[in-house]
């Protein structure tokens, strides 16, 4: 499904801020996977997503979607094949248009986008079913701006977004991190649920270890730029918290850096 | 009794100035509200439109067919600088002064080499003229400015509800979003500039026909103008007018009421030359006041610069 080969990537070359982000990362996610990827701050956690998703291009290296070489595919052009959600709960969404203009722009990912109108009545059916099983009464509020939605609203909207068009990948950048921890379960939740019943290839980065180990069939760790940890099926499944923590500090090899992962 | 005598003489021809400058500032509200980007273009937009009108009707074109070409020539105008911020990574102020400076030196070929170039309506068929803006009849300017002004925001209300019009809208609004669902917020933006410096272009073409004359200098300041009316017709009818057509409507209403505060302003004897310094300072203010409810009211004043 996704191949990443050889993806190096380093900020500010050749300046005193020179750091590098990823040190030739290879990563391959079969259909249907599901993956966490967790790690400290710098880890290169949200940089390869990134990566992945074309917000950033990597120095070297491949990415390969489906076959398809999207390596030098600028972002809106392999968006199509992606579904993704941000950790700032704004960015998912434009925040002065309507709820289902919000929805209608991405039912329209990857097509043309013609001199139609931009949302038909069948559509605004459809998208008052999709709202209701949110089940945060937003289905009454097609009409209302985006902007003025919470947070936990704004990140179900943009999952809700997200899963339309059936992407090929979904791409969850610490979605929940900016959430209070009551919503972000619920989003966790939602997250979950819309995978399974899409079977939607998943990356989800995440702060948290114990949803990394609770959600997905796969977990991989990143270090200084690497992967470090690759752990899936019944091998996952048995993971604790207190397990992840042992592993990272024999993988990095100190004992500060799991302060790191734990703190950060 | 003659100041308000004198005034409501003068109230027509500022009412046509408004609606001409109102088309205007429909294509400073495109950019500076839709696509969130400050375009300086318009100021040499405006009086390319009004040059390439003035100089085709003078060569015997039909004045609707130059408004045409004059609309053309402000496409091609927010083309240049969409391009230079989209390909040339030059930042959107800077983008819109190059072209706009550019443009000073188009404008003075295309006005044949002389800055100013009349067009009298004694000797060509003008669509408007500011002769006729105290008449009764079809021929007063007000009757078709106010239906080009209907017509164009129709037009728009269209547009921006059609499906690349929302991904403009969308572009303007978060290009994050934007370019994650697929949107190529790069087109979008170019698309925008266009459009908005067509209709500046036209509103140019207008102008120059009301009064007469195309001139190289004509669009100094329009920005600032624009600008104004957007912001009028935002605190006046903002929380009024919630449809698109409606907030375009109220940038119209905003700039007729500038150009009617303009007259009175004038009457009451403000020096012509502090007309620019008043303008500015006034817009200035207008644009800071929710910067200042924000630091001062906290937490609202935040959702009133959202709301902004």
């Amino acid at each position: 499904m996704l191949e990443v080969k050889g993806i190096c990537k380093t900020f500010f070359p050749g300046t005193v801020n020179e750091k590098t982000a990823l040190q030739s990362v290879d990563l391959t996610l079969r259909d249907g996977d599901f993956v966490t990827v967790i790690g400290g701050n710098g880890a290169g956690k949200s940089t390869l997503l990134n990566v992945v998703a074309g917000t950033l291009t990597a120095d070297s290296g491949s990415v390969i979607l489906d076959g398809r070489d999207i390596t030098r595919l600028p972002e809106h052009r392999r968006a199509p094949y992606l579904g993704r959600v941000f950790q700032d709960p704004m960015m998912g969404t434009a925040p002065n248009m309507m709820i289902e203009e919000n929805l209608a722009l991405a039912a329209r990912r990857g097509r043309r986008r013609t001199l139609r109108w931009g949302i038909s009545r069948a559509e605004r059916e459809l998208y008052r079913q999709l709202l209701r099983q949110l089940d945060l009464g937003l289905e009454d509020r097609l009409t209302a701006r985006a902007g003025l939605l919470s947070g936990g609203q704004r990140q179900a909207l943009t999952l809700l977004m997200a899963s339309m068009q059936q992407p090929k990948l979904l791409l969850l950048d610490e979605h929940t991190a900016a959430l209070d921890p009551r919503t972000a379960a619920k989003v966790l939740e939602l997250s979950d649920r819309i995978v399974s019943e899409h079977q939607l290839t998943t990356m989800m980065v995440t702060h948290n270890m114990k949803d990394a180990i609770a959600h997905g069939n796969r977990l991989i760790m990143m270090h200084d730029g690497r992967v470090v940890l690759d752990i899936s099926g019944e091998e996952k499944s048995r993971l604790t918290v207190p397990d992840l923590l042992t592993l990272f500090n024999r993988v990095s090899g100190s004992e500060e850096s799991s302060d790191k992962l734990l703190l950060s | 009794m003659s100041f308000f005598a004198s005034l409501l003489n003068a109230a027509p021809g500022a009412v046509a100035q408004g609606l001409i400058w109102g088309l205007m500032a429909i294509g400073v509200y495109i950019t500076f509200r839709v696509l969130d980007v400050a375009d300086l273009t318009v100021d040499g937009s405006i009086a390319a439109g009004g040059a390439v009108c003035v100089m085709l009707i003078r060569a015997g074109w039909d004045p609707w067919l130059a408004m045409a070409c004059a609309f053309l020539t402000g496409l091609l105008a927010g083309c240049v600088t969409g391009l230079l911020i989209g390909f040339c990574g030059i930042p959107a102020i800077l983008a819109g002064i190059l072209t706009q400076l550019a443009l000073y030196s188009v404008n003075l070929r295309i006005l044949g080499g002389k800055a100013n170039q009349a067009v009298g309506v004694d000797k060509y068929p003008l669509a408007v003229s500011q002769r006729f803006v105290r008449d009764a009849g079809l021929h007063n300017p007000l009757l078709l400015l106010m239906l080009a002004a209907l017509v164009l925001i129709l037009l728009l209300y269209w547009f921006f509800g059609t499906e690349r019009g929302c991904a403009i809208r969308a572009t303007g609004a978060n290009g994050h979003m934007a370019r994650a669902q697929g949107i190529d917020t790069r087109r979008c933006t170019i698309i925008g500039l266009m459009l908005s410096n067509g209709l500046v272009a036209l509103s140019g073409a207008f102008l120059a026909q009301y009064q007469g004359s195309a001139d190289v200098n004509m669009g100094r300041g329009a920005i600032v103008i624009g600008l104004a009316a957007v912001i009028i017709g935002e605190v006046l009818l903002g929380k009024l007018f919630r449809n698109f057509a409606l907030k375009l409507a109220a940038v119209v209403v905003g700039s007729i009421l500038y150009y009617i505060v303009l007259q009175i302003v004038l009457q009451l004897g403000l020096n012509t030359n502090d007309l620019k310094l008043l303008s500015a300072a006034i817009v200035a203010l207008f644009l800071a006041l929710p910067h200042w409810q924000s630091h001062i009211v906290g937490k609202n004043g935040k959702e009133a610069r959202r709301r902004a």
